[in-house]
């Protein structure tokens, strides 16, 4: 019975090692070496002394940031109301759609909508205020950045106000809370797993995003991601593309350990 | 069996029967092994029509794979694993894999009507006598306009940088084109290794950033044709393609000299099909057939012969064949030590951070 179980588990550790495991160990080996295949630890001085590589990491915090902001705030009270209303099904259905599309499909729509001859501009030459630069700012940015990111948001918030046990909720009115009370003392603090797998889940990707950097941003936005790419296939410096990843993953470890915080404690208790 | 154990069994069932369903498809085409030449090529980068015709006369069958950039390709060539009996690097790749013993040379025996392709493209320095690559198109980089949206026509790499274009100019994001106009606006050679000239390039650069509204690449095409922007760098065969579809738009090769490059067949020291590849050379040589392929694509071609079967309106526009004088002011890019290559990066990185 055992040595059955022990099998079972047999595709998943392949899995781990194949693809997770060893592309990181992989990162971490080449990130040791420079661009003539000598072992070095410069890649990481230099990426520590240039300002270009740690204004770029600002620049990718910062804009993350923003993006995993503004999805929460639009997330939270979307799963919220997703999850009072009637057809639920439908409408998460509705949410999950967009998320079937292509990425890179999704952005050319956005050029469309946005740029001086698009919907968005139209619109404005009505109030006569446009046309207007829209693509390639920032604020483009962030929108087309939300739009993607959303779905993976409102997903796990609205599952962990799924898993809510409704009778909390009566009890804490019952007991004379009021709806903001309830809200910020019950339902808030019992969904925050929701809303830390929504943060992990948006953040991270989010530090690395590079393709929609220079459709949408038109290149004013310069991400990690822009580097990476740069680094293995145009200047083919392997070492120094795996030393900026190797900074992301240890950010992504970072994030990982802040937001599961909680988690852990409680297991600790729990003992 | 229990359900988990059926579903696996019917996703496993179905997979095999797709696949055996392309097998057998591309077998019904007269895909096999044998007599296909596999073309690794740009993307859009031959006229589908040419390639159904050499299908007809040869009885060989091709298969196009594509790149996007010339390193991606050099990377799965050096790997190794790939059939591709033939590739179009350009030329500072071709150097670059000559060097790396990638390429089998050409038997110039086997080949006829090479005397078709002009002198100016023979002999380059990155191929001494060409005896690894055949020129398939050749461009230029240069400065395209809208005449609708700019006062006067834009003729110097220095009006770049002029008030007047203020967040109106998309430039393309490529680092050693970039740095090709920085270097060129100070008078200098685009291959330059001296990293203090490539500093200098580069802050000659970082001054233009007011006036750039983008650095994108291959949308510059979408955006121009639709008004987005009003000046932009961009490559002559892209700009043909612009051109068709927006009157206004014009192309220029500056005065001060620019990049002249070469896309250029090559036979990959991996391909299988030797004969085929000569058969292909051959039909790419034909007036006739590099007249087609030029029409379709809308880069230069340098097969004289077919040059003259060209429309006269194409043919003498300076933009994509200019005179013999913009022909000798142009400079070619030379395969640059990693070192340098990793520099140019760098500082083209800070551009993009600056702008």
């Amino acid at each position: 019975m055992r040595k059955k179980q022990w099998l079972y588990y047999l595709p998943y550790i392949l899995w781990i090692i194949l693809f997770v495991l060893a592309p990181v160990a992989l990162i971490v080996y080449q990130s040791f070496f420079d661009i003539n295949g000598q072992a070095t630890l410069a890649n990481y001085a230099t990426y520590f002394q240039s300002g270009t590589y740690l204004k770029m990491t600002l620049n990718s915090l910062w804009y993350a940031f923003l993006i995993t902001l503004i999805t929460l705030l639009f997330s939270y009270p979307t799963a919220y109301w997703l999850h009072q209303t009637k057809h639920k099904q439908l409408w998460l259905l509705l949410i999950i759609l967009p998320t079937w599309i292509n990425l890179l499909l999704k952005a050319y729509a956005f050029i469309g909508i946005f740029s001086q001859d698009g919907a968005i501009n139209h619109f404005l030459g009505w109030f006569g205020i446009g046309p207007q630069q829209i693509l390639f700012t920032n604020f483009s940015f962030l929108v087309v950045a939300t739009y993607i990111e959303i779905p993976f948001m409102i997903l796990p918030i609205f599952n962990s106000l799924e898993e809510l046990n409704p009778s909390l909720v009566n009890a804490s009115r019952d007991l004379g809370a009021s709806n903001w009370q309830t809200f910020t003392k019950v339902i808030l603090p019992l969904t925050m797993a929701g809303v830390k797998a929504g943060i992990q889940a948006i953040f991270i990707p989010s530090l690395s995003l590079f393709m929609l950097t220079r459709l949408i941003g038109g290149n004013r936005v310069i991400t990690l991601g822009t580097a990476i790419e740069e680094h293995f296939l145009t200047t083919m410096n392997w070492g120094m593309g795996s030393t900026i990843g190797v900074v992301l993953i240890v950010a992504m470890g970072l994030i990982m350990l802040m937001t599961g915080e909680q988690k852990a404690k409680k297991k600790v208790t729990n003992k | 069996m229990n359900k988990l154990g059926r579903i696996t069994l019917v996703i496993l069932v179905v997979c095999a029967a797709l696949f055996g369903g392309t097998v057998e498809l591309q077998k019904s085409q007269g895909y096999t092994q044998a007599n296909t030449l596999t073309l690794y090529n740009w993307g859009d980068y031959i006229d589908p029509a040419l390639v159904k015709k050499f299908e007809r006369q040869t009885g060989y069958h091709v298969s196009i794979e594509t790149f996007d950039s010339n390193e991606a390709m050099y990377t799965k060539i050096k790997q190794g694993g790939t059939a591709y009996d033939l590739a179009v690097p350009s030329e500072y790749m071709i150097e670059k894999m000559r060097k790396a013993n990638l390429l089998k040379p050409i038997d110039h025996h086997r080949l006829t009507g090479y005397q078709n392709i002009g002198t100016n493209f023979l002999n380059q320095p990155f191929d001494p006598g060409n005896r690894y690559s055949l020129p398939y198109f050749w461009g230029t980089l240069g400065i395209i306009y809208n005449d609708q949206l700019v006062k006067k026509p834009v003729t110097h790499w220095a009006d770049l940088w002029s008030p007047d274009y203020r967040g109106q100019l998309m430039v393309v994001d490529s680092a050693r084109d970039m740095m090709a106009v920085g270097l060129i606006s100070n008078g200098r050679s685009v291959n330059s290794t001296n990293p203090v000239v490539l500093k200098a390039a580069k802050d000659k650069l970082d001054q233009m950033a007011p006036n750039v509204k983008a650095i994108v690449a291959d949308e510059i095409k979408m955006y121009m044709v639709q008004n987005e922007a009003s000046v932009a760098v961009t490559w002559s065969g892209e700009a043909a393609e612009m051109l068709a579809n927006n009157p206004h738009l014009h192309y220029v090769i500056p005065a001060e000299g620019s990049n002249l490059w070469f896309d250029n067949l090559v036979i990959p020291k991996t391909a299988k099909h030797e004969k085929a590849a000569y058969a292909f050379l051959n039909f790419m040589l034909t007036p006739k057939n590099a007249a087609q392929n030029a029409a379709y694509i809308g880069y230069s071609t340098p097969n004289i012969p077919a040059k003259s079967l060209l429309p006269k309106s194409t043919r003498t526009n300076p933009g994509y064949y200019p005179s013999q004088k913009v022909l000798n002011r142009l400079q070619v890019y030379s395969d640059l030590s990693p070192t340098t290559v990793g520099l140019y990066n760098d500082l083209f990185l800070e551009f993009k951070m600056q702008h």
